[in-house]
């Protein structure tokens, strides 16, 4: 049923139809709201048979989806930023111990300095954690990709995240269509775990490994994601057929048949992207976009096969990777390498700042005609950062760089674009 | 000829084997039957106090739950040398997460186990005090204050040996550790640091709270037996002597923890939903010397020149703890 509903209630209704068993949470800005609901439907009994605990820590929350997942329980959670990274050696544990556990990040800014905005900084900290993660375009897809990743993890015995954009998707009211139960009953088989805490037939879980079998242990994590390349798109058809939408799969190309600038990126900043490549396309110019919704398992051959025509690619990604530059752009010329493409690397969006489809017509006009450097930032303030950086030569107790940096801006939100 | 009765030693008392007692009074460990939980061939050090406490802590849970008991473990020693795989030396479903999280893992076994309506099975999670006072505070105090269906196990000796004797917060005043070494002017663990987690625990209002001994084996399992009995968050806190971290001989183990307790430098109580229900009253009073010169963590202490101002600083801790919880032979 088409409802129009914020973002973090839709992803809590998807989440309830997977019927999770165990689900704890912890507050954070912006992923609170969908705990909360799903908090609601524990405590009205329209979600049965879950056990909703309130932790006191991401760390705690983790670990609980850890135990109740080896447990043999369907297990969820969701986090954002700070809370990311509280729970970072969990997130590692629990892909090490190939736990099909599901968890969304409402994507936000890492501080310092502290910012409660949006931009992928948080996943991007755990990407070579060992999980799965899905980049949601729409809050449709969002839902539908919750459905999805818990059929993937299980299947493979392996976490998965979805990234969610904080506040643009996650606070965003829009319509989005609700599956019924039946149909996420015949998609999602109930929870058949490959390992589990059982008296009837002891095992130990979680050994000290060393050099020995540490590598081959490694390996088949790399492995198991080399396998979910064949099964996310299996799985997206199977949900297309079952759900007749299409969400999720690999990666998703747009007007990209003829065109010699292809712009790439993650989650919902594609929506302004598409804009803005029919509006240039309306004016003759050949562009076209791809939107990435597997960043891992990094689809190297579909990214390739998607850009090979073009003449050049422009990263446009919500995180900076300090010192080198975005770590999406890392992916995609590992793809595109010995081919000679050119390519860019666009760093936009940090902590909430607006992606206008101004500013990006005016950057894809430049990347036409190379004008682009190697890494850019999008729309940032030179005049500030110069005024800081000579401050920082004049005196040597300078001060806090982002307390400067607002009192050459304003007051705090003045100004988002 | 006048007749006299013996008195065997060990009936009556809180000895192991107590095999002159009627069948149904023995511990655990005298019977067959024991379920090895913790399985011999595992890689602790001779005389390790923790491997003595965690089986039989464990052996009494297991008859306490008719074998049924899945166990958290935290990093540490316990998961270290029970665990090289592919050999482990856990005869339980078992599973070690992290170094601070065994309380929550824990608590998601639990939750899982409900979700399930599996009625039967127990939780224990356990961990060294490391994984327990410090690392693993935040998700124990967690795990306490939301009352979840687990006892926590801590075996408590007294510093992060795993890593090589180093300081935690469980560390007695005065002791020497790789991180507050017998050196300057204060040598050894500073006086009037550390926690009391038993206490702590208490304040969580939790149904059960016991410490417990390696000295003092029908005792401990005694305890393990009634928390089993009770649901809800149950600690058990166990002094284990570590002879490589505290510098005591491995014949001395028993000997130690017991001087431990009968010194009052470790209280043995218990505790229903924040209140002291029993203690151990003391049975032969020892100066906290007779523990103290045992361990080459205390060894400036004594020597040539004995520092007698810091003894008696140890000996009035034991005082008050005598005081406070009713240890006086009674």
């Amino acid at each position: 049923m088409l409802q129009q509903l914020e973002g973090s209630k839709a992803i809590a209704l998807g989440i309830a139809l997977c019927r999770p068993e165990v689900v704890c949470a912890y507050p954070i800005t912006p992923q609170t709201h969908i705990v909360e609901a799903i908090a609601e439907m524990v405590k009205k009994g329209e979600l049965e048979q879950c056990e909703f605990i309130n932790v006191e820590s991401e760390f705690a929350a983790l670990s609980v989806a850890i135990g109740a997942s080896a447990a043999g329980a369907r297990s969820y959670t969701a986090t954002a930023s700070q809370g990311l990274l509280y729970m970072a050696e969990a997130v590692y544990n629990a892909a090490g111990l190939g736990l099909p556990i599901v968890m969304t990040i409402g994507n936000r800014a890492i501080g310092a300095p502290i910012n409660i905005w949006n931009d992928h900084s948080d996943s991007m900290a755990m990407r070579d954690a060992g999980w799965i993660q899905l980049y949601a375009e729409t809050n449709q897809e969002a839902l539908d990709l919750h459905i999805q990743a818990f059929r993937l993890a299980e299947a493979l015995s392996c976490p998965t995240m979805v990234c969610v954009d904080g506040f643009i998707l996650t606070h965003a009211y829009e319509q989005v269509e609700i599956p019924e139960s039946r149909q996420v009953d015949a998609f999602l088989p109930p929870f058949d775990p490959v390992q589990v805490l059982d008296c009837a037939d002891p095992i130990s879980i979680g050994a000290m490994v060393g050099p020995e079998a540490f590598m081959e242990v490694k390996y088949l994590q790399h492995h198991k994601q080399q396998s979910a390349l064949e099964l996310i798109p299996q799985i997206a058809a199977e949900f297309s057929e079952a759900f007749g939408r299409n969400s999720g799969g690999l990666l998703k190309s747009y007007r990209t048949d003829d065109a010699q600038t292809i712009v790439v990126a993650l989650g919902s900043v594609n929506g302004t992207i598409k804009d803005a490549v029919d509006e240039m396309r309306e004016a003759g110019h050949s562009i076209g976009s791809i939107s990435i919704t597997s960043f891992r398992p990094f689809p190297l051959q579909a990214v390739r096969t998607a850009l090979e025509k073009a003449k050049r690619f422009v990263v446009l990604e919500k995180s900076l990777s300090v010192g080198l530059g975005g770590p999406l752009s890392d992916g995609v010329r590992k793809a595109m390498s010995g081919t000679g493409l050119k390519g860019y690397t666009v760093i936009a969006g940090l902590g909430g700042r607006a992606i206008t489809k101004r500013s990006l017509m005016a950057l894809f006009m430049q990347a036409e005609k190379d004008e682009l450097e190697l890494l850019n930032f999008l729309d940032l303030d030179h005049d500030v950062v110069n005024r800081q950086l000579a401050r920082e030569k004049e005196t040597r107790r300078s001060g806090p760089v982002a307390e400067n940096v607002l009192r050459s801006i304003g007051t705090v939100a003045s100004r988002i674009a | 000829m006048t007749l006299q009765t013996i008195k065997f030693y060990q009936t009556g008392t809180f000895t192991v084997g107590n095999r002159l007692l009627d069948e149904s009074q023995r511990t655990v460990q005298a019977n067959m039957r024991r379920t090895n939980s913790l399985n011999s061939g595992h890689r602790a050090c001779q005389g390790c106090g923790e491997a003595l406490g965690a089986r039989y802590a464990i052996d009494a849970a297991m008859r306490a739950s008719n074998n049924q008991v899945i166990a958290a473990n935290a990093t540490g020693c316990l998961e270290v040398f029970s665990t090289p795989y592919p050999e482990t030396s856990w005869q339980i479903p078992w599973m070690h997460s992290v170094f601070g999280n065994a309380a929550s893992v824990a608590t998601g076994i639990a939750a899982a186990l409900k979700v399930k309506q599996k009625k039967g099975i127990r939780v224990i999670a356990q961990g060294g005090d490391g994984g327990t006072t410090d690392i693993g505070f935040a998700c124990l105090s967690g795990m306490f204050e939301r009352n979840d269906d687990v006892l926590y196990i801590c075996y408590d000796n007294e510093a992060y040996m795993n890593t090589g004797v180093q300081r935690s917060s469980a560390t007695p005043a005065g002791a020497r550790t790789a991180t507050t070494p017998a050196a300057g002017p204060h040598p050894g663990n500073p006086f009037g640091t550390g926690k009391n987690l038993p206490l702590i625990a208490m304040a969580h209002h939790i149904p059960y709270v016991a410490t417990a001994s390696v000295a003092n084996l029908h005792d401990l399992e005694a305890k393990v037996e009634k928390a089993m009995g009770i649901h809800g968050a149950r600690y058990i806190h166990i002094h284990v002597p570590c002879p490589l971290g505290w510098g005591s001989h491995p014949s001395d183990t028993v000997k130690i923890a017991r001087l431990a307790v009968e010194s009052g430098l470790f209280p043995l109580f218990e505790a229903e939903h924040g209140e002291i229900t029993s203690s151990s009253a003391i049975r032969r009073k020892a100066p906290v010397e007779a523990y103290l010169k045992l361990q080459r963590r205390f060894a400036h202490l004594f020597g040539e020149r004995p520092d007698l101002e810091t003894i008696a600083q140890i000996q009035e801790i034991a005082d008050r703890n005598i005081a406070r919880f009713s240890l006086e032979g009674r």
